[in-house]
């Protein structure tokens, strides 16, 4: 489960940032083709914050979309789950969006 | 976090021949579950009054936009040039556990001394087992155990490297942890992504754990001397690792009967050559 680690990027990143700030709100991106089981994320984030902080924050996760444009037909696409492949039968895309795992924002106190 | 126990404050444990044995941990542990227990009152999600929108006067956003795996993609960048500038080509290499990954790489070792030299970076979660037997096959070795960790990071490798102090024109081997989903996620500094699966695991992985093998440079099918014992149907594989991938070179062998193996110790070679200095 990857999103251990994944979660502790996140409180380790905020904490470095603002190590004095009370945060009370962390606003996570995780695009649908990140990789990342935002359920998971949200099972973890309790354990992670725990003594940090970030403890006690709510987390709201965001979950854009996938695009993708064929660079074999030029054609742009919202890919059906998580095998990106063009209706022309080319598998040579490029995701324009929905793979990000971004830190949007916090609130502090 | 202290991947050998789940305790807070540690690392990954990094193993070098000579010391395979020990377990080098300088904390103690509070209790068996690591001091990490979750509370008594049975809550799963991370929202303390999540779905509530809360107004606080005093409280202010701040605006960060920042990756989250931006500390380890700036290591493995870091591992990259250190490898450019030595001369030296990492490869990434992933399967399900038990595709046969030691077993191929014992075989390269042994076949290749004297043409190339292999170092091998050994990732498992617990034990030193895969680190004897490359090291039997007379390659260098070092062995991480990432303990409750499902993938290596490029901190990890990053470590590994400094012990290891490959030679230039050495091929590098990291030996990732078994497993199709997670390794995915971590860039290394590699140069290349090689993916193993085995006959014996069916023909269905390509589509069932796409994002694998989508950034795959290099699919190799292991034990193909099973092939006439297992319902495996090559043709179909072929055609669905083009369905998820566009650049993936695909090579066939066996380790045991040695079939195929020339093409792959050929590819090593060229990737090799292609980062040798002059």
């Amino acid at each position: 489960m990857h999103e251990l680690a994944i979660t502790e990027g996140v409180v380790d990143a905020v904490t470095q940032r603002l190590p004095d700030a009370k945060v009370t709100v962390v606003r996570l991106e995780i695009g649908v083709l990140s990789g990342v089981m935002a359920d998971s994320v949200l099972f973890c984030f309790d354990l992670v914050t725990e003594g940090t902080n970030l403890e006690g924050a709510s987390l709201e996760i965001s979950q854009p979309p996938a695009r993708c444009r064929c660079r074999s037909c030029g054609t742009e696409f919202a890919p059906e789950g998580p095998i990106l492949l063009c209706a022309c039968g080319s598998a040579d895309v490029a995701v324009l969006s929905g793979q990000d795992l971004r830190i949007l924002a916090v609130e502090v106190a | 976090m202290c991947a050998t126990c789940g305790c807070a404050g540690d690392g990954a444990v990094l193993r070098v021949p000579g010391h395979l044995d020990d377990h080098d941990h300088d904390h103690e542990h509070a209790q068996a579950d690591g001091g990490r227990a979750h509370g008594d009152d049975g809550h799963v999600h991370g929202g303390h009054g999540r779905g509530e929108p809360i107004a606080r006067a005093d409280a202010r956003t701040i605006t960060l936009q920042r990756k989250v795996l931006a500390k380890n993609d700036d290591l493995a960048a870091r591992n990259r040039a250190w490898l450019a500038g030595r001369g030296v080509f990492m490869l990434n290499l992933m399967s399900s556990p038990g595709a046969g990954k030691t077993t191929l790489l014992e075989h390269t070792g042994r076949d290749l001394a004297g043409r190339l030299g292999i170092a091998v970076i050994e990732g498992d979660q617990q034990t030193a087992l895969d680190a004897r037997r490359i090291e039997a096959a007379g390659c260098q070795v070092v062995q991480i155990n990432t303990g409750a960790g499902c993938h290596l990071d490029a901190q990890m490798v990053a470590s590994a490297l400094r012990a290891l102090d490959p030679a230039p024109g050495t091929v590098v081997i990291v030996e990732n942890v078994g497993n199709l989903v997670c390794p995915a996620l971590f860039d290394l500094g590699e140069a290349a992504r090689v993916v193993l699966a085995s006959v014996t695991e069916g023909a269905d992985k390509p589509m069932k754990y796409p994002q694998m093998f989508r950034q795959a440079d290099l699919i190799v099918i292991t034990k193909i001397d099973l092939l006439p014992y297992v319902d495996f149907d090559t043709e179909r594989y072929a055609a669905d690792i083009a369905r998820v991938s566009a650049g993936a070179r695909l090579m066939q062998l066996s380790a045991v009967s040695s079939a195929g193996l020339t093409g792959w110790y050929d590819w090593l070679a060229a990737q090799a050559a292609r980062f040798a200095p002059a």
